[in-house]
């Protein structure tokens, strides 16, 4: 090879890499995009597990929304007050106080209190085990199956499967959510972090079925209701309801719930 | 002409399979293909990039280093454009095409380097293609990824529901599921 080669090569291939990084400056500042720099400071104030449990694709999407104003402060379930409380201050605004909320598994039908109506032998996730007949082997049709999808979902390892049923250990959960999602039973919801009381049910059967299939399952009875002096209790479907707002934590309800259905946590 | 260009389509898209014959682009296959939707956008901007940057490196080919007698130099200078080439892209779509963006955009940056890329820009010339030829083999090639990364979702998201035994869970499976799709893929040869 000549020596006028080499410098043809050098010539050209550092021609092209000097042509093609005038190229991109250039269109890198004609394309600019302006974006809002609060945007970038308020992902850094954001856990960023990109978990959804704010309802928008991760975390980048709601820092935008919330720069935007189309979210409050407090949108993310996850960092609850402390980034609340923070990105408040890069918008320079008040944050409205959210109350932590953790998620709870309505069923205590253990292993003792429920019994199987066949033996299920398929794969061991709730989705599937509910399509089978009486949605799931249990003999409580409304009950924790305990195989666990909610347990997979969960990116905090909050969740055990506890003689049979699914616990939510609530000072690992970051209500994010995802297993509530994921139950087919429906049968997790997301109660105040500081509440006492829990109706631990949710069979909508009447009185007698529910005894039939469940040692501790709510049959309606209404005596909680009665019981209850700040009138917190409903009940409807056959089933109490505990209005947590309302609810002052005496714990006159649990004491006098004949099937122990009412559980103080 | 058409009927070339149609063997050479097919050829691309199916016979030669990009990743399950030629074992190109096999980092996103396994990577991004968990889920139907992420691979199919992972396949639309692979078969985006691809189809581009065969027309820019024919074009670069054919008017920069044969004139100059350095084409040897392929290699590095395709590399070279390529990666500014998704640059460039990249914001385009950004000021110009958001919706189009909000689509590909996370991806695009993940083909920058992508083996798939370059070796339809250098396979191209390997085969002598003209301009044209060269788009149309880029478009099929790319197609053929993203029908095979497609099927590979599909099938990932079915083994999520099966018993796999535990030596096999997660990556080990996978891999003997692109293995029985490669040798299902051997069938097209039959169409030569």
């Amino acid at each position: 090879m000549s020596i006028t080669g080499i410098i043809i090569a050098v010539c050209v291939v550092g021609g092209v890499g000097l042509f093609i990084g005038i190229f991109l400056s250039v269109a890198g500042n004609r394309l600019k995009v302006e974006t809002d720099p609060k945007v970038d400071e308020i992902i850094e104030a954001l856990p960023g597990n990109n978990c959804g449990g704010c309802g928008y694709a991760g975390c980048s999407a709601l820092a935008e929304a919330i720069a935007s104003g189309n979210a409050p402060v407090s949108g993310c379930p996850v960092g609850g007050e402390p980034v609340a409380n923070n990105i408040a201050k890069i918008l320079g605004v008040e944050a409205d106080a959210s109350e932590k909320m953790v998620a709870h598994v309505r069923c205590k039908g253990t292993c003792d209190m429920t019994f199987n109506n066949y033996n299920y032998d398929g794969i061991k996730d709730c989705r599937m085990a509910s399509f089978v007949p009486a949605q799931g082997p249990k003999s409580c049709d409304f009950g924790c199956m305990g195989f666990g999808t909610c347990v997979d979902v969960c990116e905090f390892d909050a969740i055990n499967i506890i003689d049979g049923i699914a616990v939510i250990d609530k000072e690992k959960c970051k209500a994010c959510g995802k297993c509530i999602a994921a139950c087919p039973k429906q049968l997790i919801e997301l109660i105040p972090y500081k509440a006492r009381y829990v109706v631990e049910c949710m069979n909508k059967d009447k009185g007698p079925l529910v005894m039939k299939v469940c040692k501790t399952g709510c049959i309606g009875c209404s005596l909680c209701a009665k019981e209850c002096p700040k009138e917190a209790i409903t009940v409807e479907d056959s089933l109490a309801h505990i209005d947590q707002e309302k609810c002052a934590g005496c714990g006159l309800c649990a004491k006098k719930c004949p099937k122990n259905a009412i559980t103080a946590i | 002409m058409m009927g070339k260009l149609l063997a050479i389509a097919i050829g691309s898209a199916f016979i030669n399979n990009v990743v399950l014959s030629q074992f190109l682009g096999i980092c996103p296959f396994l990577g991004v293909s968990k889920k139907v939707k992420t691979a199919a956008g992972m396949g639309s901007a692979v078969v985006f990039v691809i189809t581009l940057a065969s027309a820019v490196t024919s074009l670069i080919y054919k008017f920069l280093l044969v004139p100059f007698n350095i084409t040897y130099l392929q290699t590095i200078v395709f590399i070279l454009v390529i990666a500014a080439l998704v640059q460039f892209v990249e914001m385009f779509l950004k000021k110009k095409m958001k919706g189009l963006y909000n689509a590909l955009g996370v991806y695009l940056p993940l083909i920058t380097t992508n083996c798939a890329v370059l070796g339809v820009a250098l396979k191209n010339v390997q085969n002598s293609y003209n301009i044209l030829e060269s788009v149309v083999n880029g478009l099929a090639v790319s197609v053929g990824f993203l029908v095979a990364i497609v099927i590979m979702a599909g099938i990932r998201e079915k083994i999520e529901y099966n018993n796999v035994p535990r030596a096999f869970k997660g990556m080990p499976i996978v891999l003997v599921t692109a293995g029985l799709m490669a040798i299902a893929f051997f069938g097209f040869s039959g169409l030569k």
